[in-house]
């Protein structure tokens, strides 16, 4: 059943690849009619995800990029030429039903296309209009272009990954581009609230930079209160815990090609319940120290530490190792491969995370759920993504109330 | 600040959005139970001006204990964990092994829109505080819990970490180096425990936003899952194609090795160079920077550079067929690393993007503060500490709200600061 949560919101949506894409696919989730406007003369390739790998059963084109399958279900498609005066014409007609103008072009794209916030007031008072770009619409980075692993870049957020000694590890995907686009759907859900006590819309500008460089906590503040950079010596030295301060804390390798578990030793009962789980070794390995019985001894021999529990993990099962400790109340982990954590774990399976969607051109496809269930309101994910202009005979027929004949003429025009 | 080039920087636009308003979340109230798993989430509802009222047992949350410290000196109200993400709440102490504690609560959350928590599965509902308790008599109410695995727990238990919720949800496989010899890595600042928080700000504001029709409702978060759908192409080049990506240093993880994308630069810092230069218009910018610079007789492959300039642009069926294209194109990432090696990270950066190229400098989060792009949005933002009789550098507000704007922060409150003020008007209600 669709969600009711948001389905007397309508989305009148530019956005695309992740971090625009991943706000308003959270929205349509949840009921929002979200109404997503493509170029039909390059056949919505400013998305470029539209034509990316990965593809399923090696078909490629433009209708079958995963990304863009994965990121656009349950949202409507139409394809809009604004090159045309006809196609200016209709996108006005749309944002003056609509309740949302949401964008993630670069800074002004859309003013220069003539519908800047100036336009989009007199259009309609009370729309609310988010704009999403790398580095926000003013500054002087204003004009720089972006995408996630720039964003992540800038923000700070890529140098807090890594080993000392090491270049940064960085994240291995956009991270950014998901964050942005969370941050996004908040920007967009915060100002639907003031609307709906105030009445009044606005515009919103929201930044990937800005969003990244929320996420630093204490480290931030280690430098502005204490004077102490993370660019220094031995840091960022990422898979060690210093806020709070954890020993052991790393991801340590186990028997097989590429196998890890992550332990993370709270305090100093869980020391004790570590030790009992490693048995004999804990003792002949010299663990049962009385100088590693407090968190300063341990924080002290970190290293030392990690070289003598890797001697411990290293030939055994990362499954039954997490699962010795977990059992102990020690966290614990393996590291999950894709496979491993889609397929095989309760914990995603059982929550209903990969829904199964019909898509026209693809045919069946699991994409990602979301991670939260509401009791009253819960999301859907039903539909798959639209094929370029899918929905061009319900927009422009049923909510904008053009004849067949004046959509035909639309098409043979070139306007949609 | 030797990490900034002297580069003059047009001004785009004069000023951005301010960060002075109540709020669009004025008014609204939520109740949290002070945790860590929840501190971030309650956090970016207070920047949105919604009055959060931390809920902390006598000997104040464990939060408080999180190191670093004010100037090295531990304490319950010098902790920059704390600080960090409790910005902006009050605070009340409420004892919950007693009946006044659990009334205390109880009233708070019967005059709340929202309550965040992230308790065990049957703590609250032995308090008289579960939803289908509380929910009795505030109809409206959000209650909103941030578990490891959601509140049935299936999957495992509630002792998990940051770290471990990263190595289970799928975010650590992404992350790391070339050589698999060195582990897969987390990023600093708890972005496991943040992933969540996002999705359970969306979740509140998504359920506030259906209450006029549905009432209020229960809100189930599952870290893990957060982090499961959090993982780009990882999770769903598996669903459709069945591959498996394989983490590479400072880089997306893909299912096959590609080229690396970090140039280490003049003054030892590193730039991430996005898409290598592939157009003519881009060779030809290059090849007048490295003659700008009176680098370009060193540079071995100007000759090739200046064969890019024919090209208009360099596409991926291009390199699978035309040797010469390749080699253009490689001396065109060349180029960018040679003179990288030659000046600082943020000359290079500031340069390739005047210059119509996408690249990012890697800053640390200290150096972000004192960029002048950050600064002149208005980003960096001093908050007062009564405990340095100083104010100090926060990063400001995430979201620029034009007619709402979001609050500036002030400092997160003392252990029960705002006790006695919060029963008064409990009292008066």
């Amino acid at each position: 059943m669709k969600s009711e949560a948001l389905s007397h919101i309508r989305i009148c949506d530019f956005t695309g690849q992740l971090a625009g894409a991943g706000a308003t696919r959270w929205l349509a989730a949840f009921g929002a009619e979200v109404i997503r406007i493509e170029d039909p003369i390059r056949h919505g390739r400013w998305d470029i995800l539209r034509g990316s790998p990965p593809f399923k059963d090696e078909r490629r084109g433009i209708e079958f990029g995963s990304g863009f399958q994965n990121h656009n279900v349950e949202k409507l498609g139409i394809t809009l030429n604004l090159r045309t005066e006809r196609g200016h014409e209709l996108l006005e007609e749309l944002v003056k039903i609509s309740d949302v103008v949401s964008e993630n072009f670069a800074a002004g794209v859309l003013e220069r296309m003539g519908l800047g916030w100036d336009r989009l007031v007199e259009l309609k008072p009370d729309i609310i209009y988010v704009s999403n770009c790398g580095f926000g619409q003013t500054g002087p980075y204003g004009t720089f272009k972006s995408w996630g692993p720039i964003a992540q870049a800038v923000s700070g957020v890529t140098h807090q990954s890594g080993l000392p000694g090491e270049p940064p590890a960085g994240w291995g995907f956009s991270h950014l581009d998901h964050t942005g686009g969370y941050y996004m759907a908040i920007a967009i859900l915060m100002a639907l609230v003031h609307k709906e006590r105030t009445g009044e819309g606005q515009w919103v500008d929201m930044s990937c930079t800005e969003a990244g460089a929320s996420l630093h906590g204490a480290d931030l503040l280690d430098w502005s209160v204490n004077g102490r950079s993370m660019r220094a010596e031995g840091r960022p030295d990422s898979n060690r815990s210093t806020s709070p301060e954890m020993a052991p804390h790393g991801v340590y390798r186990c028997r097989g090609e590429d196998n890890w578990v992550a332990i993370a030793v709270r305090d100093d009962r869980e020391w004790g319940e570590l030790k009992a789980e490693m048995g004999g070794y804990a003792d002949s390995a010299g663990l049962t120290d009385s100088r590693f019985d407090s968190l300063a001894g341990r924080m002290a021999a970190v290293d030392e530490l990690d070289a003598k529990l890797t001697e411990w993990t290293r030939e055994r099962n990362r499954f039954e190792v997490a699962a010795g400790l977990e059992a102990r109340g020690v966290p614990a982990s393996p590291v999950l491969r894709p496979a491993e954590r889609i397929d095989g774990d309760i914990a995603t399976s059982r929550w209903g995370l990969w829904p199964m969607v019909e898509h026209a051109a693809m045919g069946g496809v699991r994409v990602d759920g979301q991670p939260v269930h509401l009791s009253k309101t819960d999301w859907s994910i039903e539909e798959a993504s639209p094929t370029l202009g899918q929905h061009n005979d319900y927009v422009y027929g049923k909510l904008l109330g053009l004849s067949e004949d004046e959509i035909a003429d639309l098409k043979a025009q070139r306007v949609i | 600040m030797d990490h900034l080039s002297q580069v003059e920087l047009p001004v785009v636009k004069p000023t951005a959005p301010p960060i002075d308003g109540p709020g669009p979340l004025n008014g609204i109230r939520v109740v949290e139970l002070a945790h860590e798993f929840t501190a971030f989430a309650g956090r970016l509802l207070a920047d949105g001006g919604a009055d959060v009222i931390l809920v902390e047992p006598p000997e104040g949350a464990a939060q408080r204990n999180h190191g670093p410290f004010a100037e090295d000196q531990p304490g319950p109200e010098r902790s920059l964990s704390w600080w960090a993400e409790n910005r902006s709440k009050r605070s009340v102490v409420a004892d919950l092994a007693t009946a006044d504690g659990r009334q205390l609560v109880a009233d708070l959350i019967a005059s709340a829109d929202v309550v965040l928590e992230s308790t065990e599965a049957g703590y609250l509902a032995d308090l008289g505080l579960d939803y289908d308790q509380t929910s009795a008599t505030n109809a409206d109410l959000i209650h909103v819990a941030i578990t490891p695995f959601g509140r049935d727990g299936v999957g495992g238990t509630h002792d998990h970490t940051d770290l471990t919720i990263l190595a289970r949800g799928g975010p650590m496989w992404s992350n790391g180096y070339d050589d698999h010899e060195l582990a897969p890595m987390r990023g600093r600042g708890n972005q496991g425990i943040r992933t969540a928080c996002h999705f359970a700000v969306m979740s509140t504001l998504t359920a506030l936003l259906a209450r006029g029709r549905h009432g209020g409702q229960f809100v189930d978060v599952s870290m893990v899952a957060a982090n499961n759908v959090t993982t780009e192409f990882a999770s769903y080049g598996w669903l459709s194609a069945q591959e498996t990506v394989q983490r590479q240093t400072g880089r997306h993880a893909t299912p096959r090795p590609s080229e690396p994308t970090q140039v280490l630069c003049g003054d030892g810092r590193y730039l991430n160079t996005g898409v290598p230069p592939r157009t003519g218009k881009e060779f030809t910018a290059l090849l007048q920077w490295l003659k700008d610079l009176g680098i370009d007789e060193e540079f071995e492959l100007t000759a090739l550079l200046e064969m890019g300039t024919e090209y208009e642009s360099i596409s991926l069926s291009m390199l699978a067929e035309d040797p010469l294209a390749g080699e253009v194109f490689g001396a065109g990432r060349e180029a960018l690393a040679f003179i990288a090696a030659n000046v600082s990270a943020h000359e290079v950066f500031v340069g390739l993007q005047q210059r119509g190229i996408a690249a990012g400098v890697i800053w640390s989060p200290d150096e972000m503060m004192t960029d002048p792009h950050f600064q002149e949005r208005g980003f960096p933002v001093e908050v007062y500490h009564e405990e340095l009789g100083r104010s100090v550098l926060y990063p400001g507000a995430p979201i620029r709200f034009t007619g709402s704007p979001m609050r500036a922060p002030v400092a997160a409150p003392r252990l029960g600061a705002h006790t006695d003020q919060i029963r008064d008007e409990l009292a008066s209600k």
